[in-house]
């Protein structure tokens, strides 16, 4: 791509609407060969950038979802060890198992490819693919460290096979929801981009795209009070996610407009804790429906 | 561009030069019509938090945007200059205090070595609130002097161990050595981790006589623990983590001193608590953290508040820990009304009014899992 203008328009071609900023960050990203750091609340899109890219730049999408623990063997590489018991037992029915070295059963044969290798060790005359991180927060520090070192150079080295090496570095998407700091050594690595909540036009756009079947009246009052809700005390905000979630919730009850009641049954698509609902339907919908309508 | 870097240098955000290097790169390709595109640019290569976007901004505005050059040195670049200055001079008594000889600033003179058991015996168990002058400057350099350990949790990454699942890839590399066959296998296990500690203390008026000293204790056991974080509430929560982070423990304190507004005021536990929950619990309590909350239970909030966040304090904690100073007396009863909103969602209610109280808390931060099945209160003790 060629222009920040191209990467802006070609992802609103693929239904994700992004600002400038985001976007200037995507365009260096590709043009640099940076891996590129999502931060932000959850539900406000960090994910989807990363599906839109690989559709737009038509790369496959690779996908390492983080969590405590994760090890080399999940994210990248683990020996398949029944086969290499049974190669075990083949070469000593023909009798040379004595003779068992190392390059018999630690081979490329035997090597089962986990995320982080598939996306360096890329089959011959494909593109390089996408690569997403996500929620690298979730992940441990020893992890974070391992992948500093992969980010870096984009090779792996494996103590039985060797070094291999990216013939083209894949083009790598690191979110996180910040619920513990991500070391600023792996940060300076990469391009940072916040990722806030979108405006009321931005998300308007963005649940047109996403939820056609819904009508320009509903989506806006949707939006607004969504927005609304965001500016409340709440211990968990609704991101745009949940806009989404709420507006298909509402086209399939074939709602045309809002009422505090529909706002009280539905409630659960946008809040996901109790005393969120509760704030709310003790205090706050009809307040905020019409605060909300006031603002169109 | 350089000087620039170095501007962002001056207020403490941090730029490496090849993070320098990689903005001339990247302004290699874009457009130079739009400035904004500039500023992005320039953004996600040299910024890495979200707290610095702000400074950020400004610096740039000042910076890059001032149409006129002797605009900029008329009055913006004072301005920026005096922020700069302040930072500066900030860090440059920092390190006058590391050249001094580690007193405290009150020149009091170290404990003196001959001082006898006995004596530090009954500093020991002497009430913070009773500690004058000399004394406190003692009690001050021991509390300083002491070691925090927080108990060990089992995360989920696989260490080799001696005992534990088998490990396939290990048995299979040693079963090589002997043709193939697995004869001896290799295990491994769970590796154990630090647990983090969060550390919520009320500084308001009624625990005026504790909290400078226990302030000390903060900051002590944040620089000693691997993972701290500190607040500290009246009627409001303040973190108080990066300050703690100075070198010199008195230009510490006079830091956090300076960032909270309401020393010595009101009390509302409750919204403090609420405070820590929605702002800070998800980032800070991860990994199976402890909580210590330092009040002494009078509380102006509403006591439902109270009780409804230390529920879910409860929740997202491993453990909560109370220490209460005015545990320390033995007519104490915990009667108001907010500890009574608070005590059923408490693991251990514990003293901390003197140097033996402290002490026991370290014992007990360091076998945490030992009484999580019958939490420890105290119930009271001959004086």
């Amino acid at each position: 791509m060629q222009s920040i203008d191209e990467v802006q328009e070609r992802l609103r071609g693929a239904g994700y609407v992004a600002d400038r900023g985001l976007a200037t960050s995507v365009f260096l990203a590709l043009r640099l060969g940076k891996p590129l750091f999502l931060e932000g609340e959850a539900g406000v899109g960090k994910t989807e950038v990363a599906k839109v890219l690989s559709l737009v730049l038509d790369r496959p999408l690779i996908r390492l979802q983080c969590y405590e623990g994760l090890d080399l063997q999940s994210a990248v590489y683990e020996w398949n060890y029944t086969q290499q018991i049974l190669q075990i037992r083949m070469l000593e029915a023909r009798g040379a198992g004595a003779q068992a070295q190392l390059e018999d059963v630690f081979s490329r044969d035997f090597l089962l490819k986990r995320p982080l290798l598939q996306a360096i060790d890329q089959p011959e005359g494909e593109p390089a693919p996408v690569l997403l991180i996500d929620e690298l927060d979730r992940a441990d520090e020893e992890f974070e460290a391992y992948l500093l070192e992969v980010l870096s150079d984009f090779q792996i080295s494996i103590p039985e096979l060797g070094t291999i090496r990216a013939r083209e570095a894949p083009i790598v998407i690191v979110t996180s929801n910040r619920t513990r700091e991500i070391h600023d050594a792996l940060k300076r690595r990469c391009l940072y981009q916040w990722i806030d909540y979108p405006g009321f036009e931005k998300e308007i756009e963005i649940v047109r795209r996403k939820v056609p079947g819904a009508s320009e009246t509903l989506a806006r009052e949707v939006v607004g009070f969504v927005q609304e809700l965001r500016g409340e005390d709440l211990f968990k905000r609704p991101g745009v996610a949940e806009s989404l979630d709420w507006l298909n919730a509402l086209v399939a009850l074939d709602r045309e407009t809002l009422s505090d009641e529909i706002i009280g049954d539905t409630l659960g698509v946008l809040l996901k804790y109790q005393d969120d609902v509760e704030l709310m339907r003790d205090t706050g919908v009809a307040r905020l429906l019409e605060r909300s309508r006031a603002a169109l | 561009m350089v000087l620039f870097a170095r501007l962002l240098r001056a207020l403490g955000i941090g730029v490496t030069s090849s993070q320098v290097q990689d903005w001339v790169d990247a302004v290699g390709h874009l457009d130079l019509r739009h400035k904004a595109d500039f500023r992005e640019a320039a953004q996600a290569v040299l910024i890495t938090r979200r707290e610095d976007l702000e400074w950020f901004r400004a610096a740039f505005a000042l910076f890059f945007v001032a149409r006129d050059p002797r605009e900029l040195e008329d009055m913006e670049l004072g301005l920026l200059v005096q922020r700069i200055t302040r930072r500066v001079q900030k860090s440059r008594v920092e390190r006058e205090g590391d050249d001094s000889d580690g007193g405290d600033g009150e020149g009091v003179p170290e404990p003196d070595r001959l001082q006898t058991y006995s004596d530090t015996d009954v500093l020991r168990r002497k009430d913070f609130a009773d500690l004058e002058g000399p004394e406190l400057a003692q009690v001050k350099a021991m509390i300083r002097k002491m070691e925090w350990r927080l108990d060990v949790r089992r995360t989920r990454r696989r260490v080799p161990a001696r005992r534990g699942a088998i490990d396939l890839r290990r048995s299979l590399r040693k079963s090589l050595g002997r043709g193939g066959e697995l004869v001896e296998w290799a295990y491994r296990n769970r590796k154990t981790k630090r647990r983090p500690l969060a550390l919520i203390c009320d500084i308001s008026g009624s625990m005026e006589p504790y909290s400078r000293i226990l302030l000390q204790f903060m900051y002590v056991a944040s620089r000693g623990l691997e993972k701290t974080e500190a607040f500290v509430f009246g009627t409001r929560l303040t973190r108080i983590t990066r300050q703690l982070k100075h070198r010199d423990v008195d230009l510490a304190l006079r830091s956090v001193h300076e960032e909270i507004e309401d020393f010595g005021g009101g009390t509302r536990i409750g919204e403090a608590i609420r405070g820590f929950n929605y702002r800070w619990s998800r980032r800070v309590l991860g990994e199976g953290a402890a909580v210590l909350v330092i009040s002494d239970g009078w509380d102006r909030g509403d006591p439902d508040i109270l009780e409804r966040e230390m529920a879910r304090l409860k929740r997202s904690a491993y453990r909560v820990i109370w220490l209460n100073p005015l545990l320390g007396s033995p007519r104490y009863e915990p009667l108001t009304r907010g500890i009574q909103a608070a005590l059923p969602h408490i693991d251990d209610f514990l003293p901390v009014h003197n140097l033996q109280s402290l002490e026991d808390l370290g014992l007990h931060l360091q076998k945490l899992a030992r009484g999580r099945r019958g939490p420890s209160r105290w119930r009271g003790r001959a004086a």
